[in-house]
């Protein structure tokens, strides 16, 4: 009886310990980006590059047809009211408000999330990040932040991008499969989107940004520094992030609503 | 040095990409009922019944926006809904004695106030009140209305 709940006691403790720690974690990177960003742009940029115009080509594809199954999903159940043209509003809201930021951070974990926890993990395990604390260069600095930083500032852009696209495809889709008139699906739209949900879309980008950057940098330093370990810490970037984001998202909802 | 240049371009294209992804989901997703203007006047006029007429709604003449609602409020001594609206100053000469009317755009459309022009010589200014009033049409209130009358016709 003891021995479970002192397992129980222990378990509770390592859950409020690695959270606590988590967050100085988040705290020490934030602590040094500015500093980064003004002393080693060059480090940011490539980052910027490595997660976020690598992983246009994913988010192109992904975002032409969400729009597209939107717009398809949404004209055969408005149909029955007659109410095709508001097939726009459907598509815009959905995309602008909710799966724009939702799914380009899911995608944004499994492109380059992965990526990164693969890549720090690997330079643990290859003894590379002691070897900079050999040369007293500081590897959260030198190496965390930078990506860190990058997939921050890539992620409202991806979703900027996903959610421009999305609405292409949804125009592709109703107005040259479904014949809804060009006019009146871009009317509604702009009649009922209003500047707040683009706000609350772009906050949500931002947060899912942080979440899911940090989620990876986090994942990779603290992976098990042996080939197991670091593919464990891979798989485990993208369940997190996916669980956060996705809890992170009702909340925000539910109190931006 | 020419790997990093790369890296430069592609990163700039993607920012590039990405802003006007952004200036375009601000600029031509939105703001369908828009109206600015630097110089604005404002009136009031008085309902029974406003139906969902909301702040910013757009205010229409002979069906251009020229201005829009800024508040919607209960008044509880006139126990009347009290709707502020601002009006481009370019539409300075409209007649004081212009009615307004709370409209639906389309059948299930949002809804706005629509002016039409009176006769009076003078004209609306800063404060001024709008006396001529047309309610919101509530479908309620007008299927009710219907069968009291189909009913009272039987019984002729």
């Amino acid at each position: 009886m003891t021995s479970v709940l002192r397992d129980i006691y222990n378990n509770v403790f390592e859950f409020v310990r690695t959270f606590g720690a988590f967050q100085l974690f988040f705290l020490r990177l934030v602590r040094h980006s500015p500093r980064m960003l003004l002393r080693r742009p060059g480090l940011v940029i490539k980052q910027v590059y490595n997660t976020g115009a690598l992983s246009l080509v994913i988010i192109m594809v992904c975002g032409f047809f969400v729009g597209g199954v939107l717009a398809l999903q949404g004209y055969a159940n408005l149909a029955r009211f007659n109410a095709e043209d508001s097939v726009g509003t459907v598509v815009a809201l959905a995309l602008i408000k909710e799966l724009g930021p939702v799914i380009t951070a899911l995608l944004f974990a499994g492109r380059a999330g992965t990526a990164l926890s693969s890549e720090i993990g690997l330079m643990k395990a290859t003894d590379q990040l002691s070897a900079m604390e050999m040369m007293a260069v500081n590897p959260v600095r030198r190496v965390l932040v930078p990506r860190f930083v990058g997939g921050v500032i890539s992620m409202p852009l991806l979703v900027a991008v996903f959610t421009c696209i999305g609405l292409f495809g949804a125009d592709v889709v109703a107005v040259y499969l479904l014949s809804v008139d060009v006019g009146a699906f871009w009317q509604q739209m702009q009649l009922s989107v209003d500047i707040k949900d683009i706000q609350e879309g772009i906050f949500k980008s931002i947060v899912f940004g942080i979440v899911a950057s940090l989620l990876a940098v986090w994942e990779g330093y603290n992976a098990i520094p042996t080939a197991e370990g670091v593919g464990r810490a891979t798989t485990r970037t993208v369940v997190i992030t996916a669980i956060a984001v996705l809890i992170l998202d009702f909340m925000i909802t539910a109190v931006m609503l | 040095m020419q790997q990093t240049r790369s890296v430069e371009v592609g990163t700039g294209l993607f920012a590039l990409l990405g802003i006007s992804a952004l200036f375009f989901l601000t600029t031509q997703t939105t703001g369908g009922d828009r109206f600015s203007a630097d110089d604005t006047y404002e009136v009031e006029a008085w309902f029974d019944n406003v139906g969902s007429l909301k702040s910013r709604a757009p205010v229409a003449m002979s069906g251009v926006t020229i201005g829009r609602v800024t508040s919607v409020t209960f008044d509880a001594q006139r126990l009347q809904a009290k709707v502020v609206f601002e009006i481009d100053s370019k539409y300075g000469a409209i007649p004081d004695d212009s009615d307004a009317s709370i409209l639906t755009s389309g059948l299930l459309g949002s809804q706005y106030i629509g002016l039409q022009a009176g006769g009076s010589e003078d004209n609306l200014e800063n404060g001024s009140e709008i006396f001529f009033v047309q309610d919101a049409i509530v479908l309620e209130n007008l299927i009710g209305k219907f069968l009291v009358s189909s009913g009272s016709g039987d019984d002729e």
